[in-house]
């Protein structure tokens, strides 16, 4: 015959149910193992109505003690059942049954499957993921608060247009940035979560970069320029890429890679301390962008070598999609030969002329630089720069 | 019964008084299919329908309000079985609530006041506390003012929305009195609907049940005893169902009983609930 002997008991004295006396209920409920009991007493009014309504909810049994008015006897059902996690411990592959838990907590069993599809390390993980967050907590800055606008001078309207249209060009870039990492986070498993905190501010960075790039645009009196049809065409073929380690590939490791030669460019050749504080600032955030995707492609790659054929593939395919596209668009490129020239006299556009040349070839070094720093041959590396999108992104 | 009702799936009617009735089902659906009881439900925007579905043999199992269950038996003659409730089903209380500074002390007191009460064909929030009041020797229709709070009339109450109403009608006072379930009320306070202390308990019911299992009385006991026993066999230790049994309220499903129906019952044909649906069943 069960034990109904009270294992411990509780004195509520005046505390009622809505007043918190269910905390110190569970508190009691949970030190004890299922089928034991707990006597309860207490004299707040209507105690008896609010404990038996408790218990139904809980799936409790209560009862009056026989004689003894204001005392009760609750069962206790015993601890949930829970799965106990490690903080340390990464798995290869994440639970279903984990939800939105961190990893070192209890998790109760029986949660709803969210259906992460990316819930295996290899899919997600890197190295230096703590780094990398670390830095770009520290390294947040304010369009409002760090750019110094009263400086910005008032330029010529060929150089504000050209800074305009590079402008445009960067926010609609900076878009692309943002929408493909964040279609991603939402896939990633929890237990994965410095990939999705370091996802999240490259989000949150891309952001200011719109914003803040927008806002150069519109400082100066030429307001901002065209967007052209085959720079969307290119920005889409990235949005469209459903596998992560491929579009962090061709975002991180081409796009954006490409995009760190363009933001040195850029500084270098600023007409005014404001331009060229918005693109340093930038280029320090894609940086870590960059180490993020670099660093991704490198863990999969030491496990899968051959997953860099299919990453050549990507960049051939994206490269055949886009092949009737005639190139960097003409907005782009004429905003680029005016901004590096300083002018459109014949002078200032041969020498922006030379400097653009000199600033694709760059692009063109520094990429297959960085794919033979992933061990691509540097056949390979040559052929798949030379895939790159035209773009840049 | 036809040769291809005995062995289809077992259907169980639900009513649909919010999306996630969806994801209960199709989440039970796999349990029981495991456990050798392959279910298929169907959905009603409204208990009379499913009602009328149950009696005609659309359905197999109606999941049922206790007004449905009791218009089932009223337009059956008795014909019907309930078969199964939640244990949260069992053993429940309205309460009439007051503001704390109110000078009512018995339900006499309400003659000519106004109380707030949910939707009009709420079994807990509306129909048994009136028959409370009525116990008293009032006519709560016409010696009150009865503030109905209808949100989605025809699903019995079962979307708390007009109870929270009525609890907001007592703290704006815009009634003197308001009616809750007993776990509603410490949700309501708990949740900031009403302030802890600005209301008192004023009258309780005695306890009532709530929802039930229905079947026809017809209905071949094969056909039923597959999907009982898994039912009362459901743990919600099972991760496999644990999400569903939080969604639909409880711990344990038990075998139903129907003392827990008489206030109803008689709240019902006190006011004449179903009117000649109820005379013509009757006659």
């Amino acid at each position: 015959m069960p034990d109904s002997t009270p294992k411990s008991r509780l004195d509520l004295e005046d505390l009622a149910l809505h007043e918190g006396a269910t905390v110190l209920l569970r508190r009691v409920l949970s030190q004890l193992a299922t089928g034991e009991w707990c006597e309860v007493c207490g004299d707040s009014a209507d105690l008896a109505s609010q404990l038996a309504a408790w218990c139904r909810k809980e799936g409790l049994r209560c009862e009056s003690r026989q004689g003894v008015a204001g005392t009760y006897r609750i069962e206790s059902a015993g601890p949930a059942l829970a799965i106990h996690t490690s903080r340390g411990n990464v798995s290869e592959t994440a639970a279903l049954n984990w939800g939105l838990a961190p990893r070192g907590a209890r998790i109760e069993k029986g949660g709803p499957d969210f259906g992460f599809t990316l819930r295996q390390k290899r899919d997600v993980w890197a190295r230096e993921l703590n780094a990398i967050y670390s830095q770009a907590t520290a390294n947040q800055w304010s369009a409002a608060r760090d750019i110094p606008w009263p400086e910005l001078p008032k330029l010529s309207t060929e150089v504000e247009s050209a800074v305009g249209q590079i402008m445009t060009f960067l926010t609609e870039n900076e878009f692309a940035a943002l929408y493909v990492p964040a279609r991603f986070i939402p896939r990633i498993h929890p237990h994965y979560r410095e990939v999705v905190e370091v996802l999240a501010m490259q989000v949150v960075d891309e952001a200011r970069h719109a914003e803040a790039f927008t806002r150069r645009a519109e400082a100066g009196c030429a307001g901002l320029g065209t967007t052209a049809t085959s720079g969307q065409l290119s920005l889409k073929t990235l949005l469209e890429e459903p596998d992560f380690t491929t579009a962090t590939f061709l975002l991180c490791v081409m796009g954006e890679g490409t995009f760190l030669t363009l933001l040195k460019f850029l500084a270098e050749h600023a007409p005014d301390p404001v331009t060229a504080m918005l693109v340093r600032l930038a280029h320090r955030d894609e940086a870590r962008h960059v180490a993020f995707g670099t660093e991704h492609v490198r863990y999969v790659f030491e496990r899968e070598p051959e997953t860099r054929l299919s990453m050549a593939a990507a960049v051939e395919r994206r490269s055949q999609m886009l092949a009737s596209i005639s190139g960097l668009s003409s907005y782009v490129h004429d905003a680029l030969v005016v901004f590096a020239g300083g002018g459109i006299s014949v002078s200032q556009i041969r020498t922006g002329s030379r400097h653009v040349a000199e600033l694709q070839r760059e692009m063109d070094r520094m990429r297959r630089e960085r794919l033979q720093s992933l061990r691509f041959e540097p056949a390979v590396a040559t052929t798949m720069s030379a895939y790159h999108t035209k773009n840049f992104m | 019964m036809s040769t291809s009702s005995a062995n289809r799936a077992l259907r169980i009617g639900a009513v649909a008084y919010d999306p996630k009735v969806v994801t209960i089902w199709e989440g039970f659906k796999p349990y029981f299919a495991k456990h050798g009881a392959e279910i298929d439900y169907v959905l009603y925007s409204t208990y009379d329908a499913q009602v009328d579905a149950n009696l005609s043999g659309a359905v197999d199992v109606a999941w049922n309000s206790p007004l449905a269950w009791v218009k089932s038996q009223i337009v059956s003659r008795g014909a019907c079985r309930a078969i199964a409730m939640r244990d949260s089903d069992r053993d429940l209380t309205t309460k009439i609530i007051v503001r704390a500074s109110s000078t009512l002390s018995k339900l006499a007191d309400l003659k000519g006041k106004t109380l707030a009460v949910g939707a009009s064909d709420s079994p807990q929030a509306t129909l048994i506390p009136l028959g409370l009041v009525a116990d008293s020797g009032l006519d709560p229709r016409r010696d009150c003012r009865v503030l109905y709070h209808n949100v989605m009339v025809g699903k019995h109450g079962d979307h708390v929305g007009g109870e929270r109403d009525a609890a907001k009608a007592l703290a704006s006072g815009a009634a003197d009195a308001a009616c809750v379930l007993d776990a509603n009320y410490a949700v309501f306070i708990n949740e900031g609907t009403l302030d802890p202390g600005a209301t008192r308990v004023f009258a309780t019911t005695p306890p009532f049940d709530h929802c039930n299992f229905t079947t026809r009385a017809d209905l071949p006991e094969q056909r039923v005893k597959p999907f009982l026993g898994a039912l009362l066999g459901m743990s919600f230790q099972d991760p496999e169902v644990r999400v569903f049994m939080e969604l639909e309220g409880l711990k344990r499903w038990l075998p139903a009983r129907t003392s827990g129906y008489a206030q109803l019952e008689k709240a019902v044909e006190r006011f004449d609930f179903f009117g000649s649906a109820a005379s013509s069943a009757r006659s």
